[in-house]
């Protein structure tokens, strides 16, 4: 049967070309992957190749024709036995569009909510374990490295992998004792190349293991960052669902103290934009064991961000043989009824503090720890707003395109009938992290600018 | 199409000898008829296409083990079809349907088979590179003997993760064949353009990683080279380079002006080293198969790429759900 030579899309965004020249005529033959024509496309002029064998039986469009559109029959193939006479004349009608009907999929994909009625939130405010529990004080230090034993010694498909975590026990003592009780195949020190060891550890993740990949710092997690996303948090949804990454990344983020720009930011907000990912930054011990323990259990890739000042801090923790705290789930660390304090981090140091002195001054200030950003309770955070109809959030990391910015839209999409006041967001300055003592501490928030917030949200 | 001679004698039977024929031939009509559903407009976006290289994947799957890994970059279709698998789920991922591996949802380079070991399908130049290590890194830990074939190009072989990798595999002694398939050109840019050295295999030499060229258009050289490195990695002694000489035929991808080259060099390789003419000249002139067997083979290569091609066309594109879908592997979280 005679097959029609359609002129071809030869780029992604190509709709109609110019048939430049003919490089066959009337009468020869052609195999697969000879050159037949020159097609001018929007980007450059491209040899088009026949891709059956036959002879060409007729020319349909003319060499310097401008304008073909694709899909237009622009000459006619023969196979072996047929002339050009067997040529039906309805050959040069225009071909029909590629299927394009993908007008129905947008009328139906799920739109974001914006004239429904809000949902009614429905926070989870139980507790993180049960009433009785006997705690004990623990550093936030001790609380990560707990986790980390508990979960290696339940799953021998668990390692830990990063720079100094093995014979150094960790620049910031995090894996002390992990090489003595599990052996250098499962606490492996790498060598500098963040880049390459958190590719090796997406790769181990998809061949059956579990691994923890320490980043020294996550300013340097910006060498591997694009394992993280690109490969980590896409490849289950590019692969149909076939193939997750169960990994842990984790180590301090955010300003320590005196160490300058490079090494004193937040990714809070960079990783809590990506789908695939869960976002994880605790503030309490035992919400660093309990959420590092379900990280690591977690079929998901988890970035997990500490803080190197928090490090030292002690809190208590439940002393129970498995204790998890599940993603997803904020925590009301102090009840109030005159507004809410959202913080995360190293920030709920400054959402407390100032919550104490607020009641000094008659102001009841509820305070929520997110604990985990990505998935976000917003329930918890809306439920409270409802209740003090006002709302501050504190954090370390730059204003722009934060978490509190992200809290301030859902509030006024879900609450804003409630609000009496606009949402204000603490963060850090937009400047980069200056190494001078005084301009450090003022390039953070401090308590005193949640006080200020307070006061004016609540016109006192 | 001139003859040449074979660099090795076939020390394989004839029916292997057929079935490297039937897989390289399978690839290049496959390829072909991607391109032209691609000028249809029905396949979108990138669609790199393997002709020419066909002998690079077929020479190492015939090197390879059941239970051995395969990772590649962006130009995979060769790939996936030489370890098994389906052209149809392949051809519909090209035309983004809910028949296609990925259910349309990863497209030209993205697909995935974990029944077939195939790790993907990589958009990213030099990613796969680590992360086939980790493959590679897996096996070792869990000691189960298998080895992981890390495809990536000449193109690739410059980017700075790829020496990261080499390091970490050479100091854990990992079961990793590094196959640098070298076609020449990084997408337009000749190597000589961008490679400081002319081999790029020696460069495993700073990390005492042994390794050497192959002629990738002959599938027999690619599977003694590609037995030779597997077995270095499955006696432990660690990873292995080969870096494979082929040529692509067609452009970078579909939107290629083919300026950087000249359309001679580009005819005299297929004249003088098709990899897929050198199979059949050796399948005819040693009596191994008939010009009506390999008439048959031609046949069936021409039915299974047309039912792909048919089937990637009615296939439906996906469900308008599947936007939500694989995003966790567990429930989706609430809010996020």
């Amino acid at each position: 049967m005679a097959t029609e030579i359609l002129m071809p899309a030869l780029s992604p965004t190509m709709e109609a070309g110019t048939l430049a020249k003919w490089l066959v005529k009337e009468g020869d033959e052609v195999s697969s992957g000879d050159i037949i024509a020159e097609i001018e496309t929007d980007k450059a002029t491209m040899e088009f190749e026949a891709v059956d064998e036959g002879t060409i039986g007729k020319i349909l469009i003319a060499e310097g024709t401008e304008g073909v559109k694709v899909n237009t029959p622009i000459a006619v193939l023969l196979e072996e036995g047929e002339s050009a006479d067997d040529i039906d004349t309805s050959a040069a009608a225009p071909a029909p569009q590629a299927s394009d009907d993908s007008g129905a999929s947008e009328d139906s994909a799920p739109a974001p909510a914006q004239a429904k009625a809000p949902e009614a939130p429905r926070p989870d405010l139980s507790p993180d374990w049960p009433e009785g529990t006997e705690t004990k004080k623990q550093t936030v230090r001790e609380a990560i490295n707990a986790a980390i034993a508990e979960e290696m010694r339940a799953d021998a498909t668990v390692f830990i992998m990063g720079e100094e975590v093995a014979e150094y026990e960790g620049a910031y003592k995090i894996t002390q004792g992990l090489l003595d009780e599990f052996g250098s195949k499962r606490v492996i020190d790498t060598p500098i190349t963040e880049h390459g060891f958190a590719g090796i550890g997406v790769g181990a993740s998809w061949g059956g293991l579990r691994p923890i990949v320490e980043f020294m710092t996550w300013n340097f997690a910006m060498q591997a960052i694009d394992q993280i996303i690109n490969s980590a948090a896409k490849t289950l949804y590019m692969s149909g669902g076939q193939m997750g990454s169960p990994i842990v990344f984790r180590g301090p983020n955010g300003a320590a103290a005196r160490v300058g720009a490079q090494h004193s930011q937040d990714y809070a907000a960079w990783y809590a934009q990506v789908p695939g990912l869960k976002v994880v930054q605790p503030y309490s011990a035992a919400d660093a064991k309990g959420l590092l323990k379900s990280a690591i259990r977690d079929p998901n890739p988890v970035v997990f961000l500490e803080n190197e000042i928090l490090y030292g801090k002690s809190f208590d923790v439940p002393v129970m043989d498995d204790f998890t705290i599940p993603f997803g789930k904020a925590r009301i660390a102090r009840e109030g009824s005159d507004v809410t304090i959202v913080s995360f981090g190293i920030g709920m140091t400054y959402a407390l503090e100032a919550a104490e002195k607020l009641a000094e001054d008659g102001i009841d200030a509820e305070v929520i720890d997110l604990r985990t950003l990505r998935p976000m309770d917003h329930d918890t955070v809306i439920a409270s707003v409802m209740k003090t109809n006002r709302c501050v959030t504190v954090e370390e990391g730059w204003p722009v395109a934060s978490i509190g910015n992200h809290i301030s839209a859902v509030l006024m999409e879900r609450a804003f009938d409630y609000l009496d006041a606009p949402v204000i967001n603490c963060t850090g300055k937009d400047v980069p992290m200056p190494y001078a003592a005084n301009l450090e501490k003022l390039a953070l928030t401090s308590t005193a600018e949640v006080l200020d917030a307070v006061r004016q949200v609540t016109y006192r | 199409m001139s003859t040449r001679k074979s660099a090795k004698k076939p020390n394989v039977s004839a029916e292997e000898l057929k079935a490297y024929y039937r897989d390289m031939l399978l690839i290049r009509r496959f390829e072909e008829k991607a391109g032209q559903l691609y000028g249809m407009g029905l396949i979108g976006g990138f669609c790199h296409l393997y002709i020419g290289q066909e002998a690079v994947v077929v020479g190492l799957e015939a090197a390879a083990e059941e239970g051995d890994k395969r990772i590649t970059t962006y130009r995979d279709h060769g790939h996936m079809l030489a370890c098994g698998m389906d052209p149809k789920g392949v051809m519909a991922e090209l035309t983004g349907r809910e028949g296609g591996l990925s259910r349309g949802k990863g497209g030209s380079m993205h697909m995935f088979s974990t029944e077939k070991d195939f790790y993907g399908g990589h958009g990213i130049v030099g990613a796969n590179v680590p992360l086939g290590a980790g493959l590679a890194f897996a096996d070792k830990y869990l000691e189960n003997d298998r080895v992981t074939f890390t495809y990536f190009g000449d193109g690739a072989a410059n980017q700075g993760q790829v020496y990261e990798t080499f390091n970490m595999a050479a100091l854990w002694s990992l079961p990793v064949v590094f196959v640098i398939e070298n076609n020449q050109y990084a997408m337009g840019t000749a190597q000589k353009r961008s490679t400081s050295t002319p081999d790029i295999y020696t460069r495993g030499e700073a990390f005492g990683i042994p390794g050497e060229a192959v002629d990738g258009m002959d599938v027999l050289a690619v599977k003694d080279a590609g037995d030779k490195a597997v077995a270095h990695c499955r006696a432990g002694k660690g990873p292995y380079i080969l870096e494979i000489k082929t040529y692509r035929y067609r452009g970078h991808s579909m939107s290629d002006p083919a300026k950087y080259r000249t359309r001679e060099e580009v005819q005299k390789m297929r004249e003088e080293k098709d990899a897929i003419e050198h199979v059949r000249e050796l399948l005819l002139s040693g009596k191994h198969a008939t010009e009506d067997d390999l008439k048959a083979i031609d046949k069936e290569i021409k039915a299974i790429v047309n039912d792909a091609a048919e089937f990637s066309k009615d296939s439906p594109e996906p469900d308008a759900a599947e936007l939500w879908t694989d995003i966790y592997a567990d429930v989706a979280p609430q809010n996020a």
